[in-house]
């Protein structure tokens, strides 16, 4: 690693301005910055510490009955959590216990691997991402792989989830990695299903629209069985999977997310 | 360089550390701590979990800095008061739950955090909790059992699949 400073901000208004400074880059759970400055694929001058500002972390229910995460929450409090099914699952299988214990869910939406789990879980229950300045829709949020709406030196503060009725997130590991080789949220609310596919799209985290027509119309596995899968063209292509298995993982994956959903 | 102040196994320890210092570094480097082992140094193996607030973490993948007024535990404060084995290590011992001894301080250190939160744990959730814990020896069977014994339970051969 090349040096660098870490600076230890008492409030986000003071991490805010640590962020200003030149080559200034945040710190969530580090499980994710810390193997990159190893390769020294990042040279930040300084890392702004968030992990420990009391303000970005813990659970709790909105006016609105929405759950809203602080931005430097830990997957292991997600997972302990329990109010909402679908998301506290999908946070036990991140990784591993070491891993679920620094890691954080502002790290993981700012990061926006095209495997991770948790732009699904956003983007499949129609999330708010609350930054410092401002909140953005997730379907306004993710970009493409590892690109987001979010602005230079912008922290994620907070992340607003409405709670659905039915919700699931099947994740189909990658054996090496262990991320999503396709993870698969959906989410059934009262105005409508959400279907949000990670892992095989070489545009990143994106929303079935084919599989939330016929979910609406009809909750069921079947619903999905009788649909074709998603075309191949566009998904990732690599040593683990072609496009097209991709594309046939994204139909089971969906199918089982939904037999699951409670 | 800042100046960080820790407990590691119950003593307060002071260290300068630069930024990009690890954890790990510092508990071997600069405490001598060599039983917190490097297996990987890319956040994969769990070689170096120690406890920090008593929640497993990869030494190897937090900076020492933001350890500063944490209390860490490491395989080293494992041990009970008198010298001999805790009842994890020792059904580590008893159960031949290690061959080359690499991985064990991680597997020690994770499975005491499991037992904290989970103090009778099935062989199912043994195996899902030590994910990030690499064994290149045992094959795990024995591991399980070790933590199955520690646990109180009875040890049924575990079935090799
Ligand atoms: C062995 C291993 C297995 C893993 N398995 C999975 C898995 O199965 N699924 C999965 O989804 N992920 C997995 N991860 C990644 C893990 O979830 C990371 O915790 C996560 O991607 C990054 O979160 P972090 O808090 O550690 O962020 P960091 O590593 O600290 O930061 C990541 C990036 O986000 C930025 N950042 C951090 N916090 C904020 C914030 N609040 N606002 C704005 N920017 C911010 C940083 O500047 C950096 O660019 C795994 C990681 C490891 C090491
Ligand atoms: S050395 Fe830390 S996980 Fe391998
Ligand atoms: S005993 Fe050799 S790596 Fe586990």
């Amino acid at each position: 690693m090349y040096d660098f400073e870490i600076q230890k901000p008492g409030s986000i208004a003071d991490a805010v301005s640590a962020m200003s400074g030149d080559d200034a880059q945040a710190l969530g759970g580090g499980q994710t910055l810390i193997p990159t400055l190893k390769q020294r694929l990042a040279s930040p001058s300084t890392l702004v510490s968030l992990a420990g500002l009391s303000e970005m972390v813990g659970i709790c229910k909105d006016d609105a009955g929405r759950l809203c995460i602080g931005g430097a929450t830990t997957h292991a409090a997600v997972a302990a959590d329990g109010s909402y099914a679908g998301l506290s699952g999908l946070a036990s299988h991140i990784g591993d216990p070491a891993v679920r214990n620094r890691g954080t869910i502002g790290g993981s939406l700012a990061n926006n691997d095209p495997s991770a789990c948790y732009p699904a879980a956003a983007l499949g229950s129609g999330a708010t991402i609350v930054t410092n300045a401002r909140e953005i829709a997730a379907d306004d949020y993710f970009l493409g792989m590892f690109e987001t709406a979010l602005n230079e030196g912008e922290i994620i503060t907070e992340v607003k989830f409405p709670i659905p009725e039915k919700s699931n997130y099947q994740k189909f590991v990658q054996p090496a990695s262990r991320f999503a080789l396709v993870g698969v949220f959906v989410a059934k609310y009262a105005d409508g299903v959400r279907v949000a596919v990670t892992g095989a799209s070489e545009s990143g985290v994106h929303r079935w629209t084919a599989a939330e027509e016929a979910l609406n119309a009809n909750f069921s596995a079947d619903a999905i069985a009788g649909l074709d899968a998603p075309s191949g063209d566009g998904m990732i292509n690599d040593l683990h999977g072609s496009g097209d298995y991709r594309a046939h993982l994204v139909k089971v994956m969906t199918g089982r997310a939904v037999a699951a959903a409670s | 360089m800042t100046k960080v102040t820790l407990t590691v196994n119950g003593k307060t320890v002071s260290k300068s550390v630069e930024g990009r210092t690890l954890l790990s570094s510092l508990l071997r480097e600069d405490l001598n701590l060599t039983g917190t082992h490097i297996g990987c140094d890319t956040s994969q193996c769990g070689a170096c979990v120690v406890h920090v607030n008593g929640e497993a973490v990869k030494s190897c993948t937090m900076f020492a800095a933001e350890a500063d007024g944490a209390e860490v535990k490491t395989i080293e404060g494992m041990a009970n008061a008198d010298g001999s084995l805790s009842v994890i290590q020792a059904a580590f011992q008893e159960h031949h739950g290690l061959q080359c001894g690499f991985c064990t301080p991680g597997m020690v250190m994770s499975a005491a955090a499991l037992l904290k939160d989970n103090p009778k744990p099935s062989e199912v959730e043994i195996r899902a909790y030590l994910e990030g814990n690499l064994c290149r020896c045992t094959g795990y069977h024995n591991i399980v059992k070790a933590i199955m014994a520690a646990s109180g339970q009875d040890v049924p051969a575990v079935a090799a699949e």
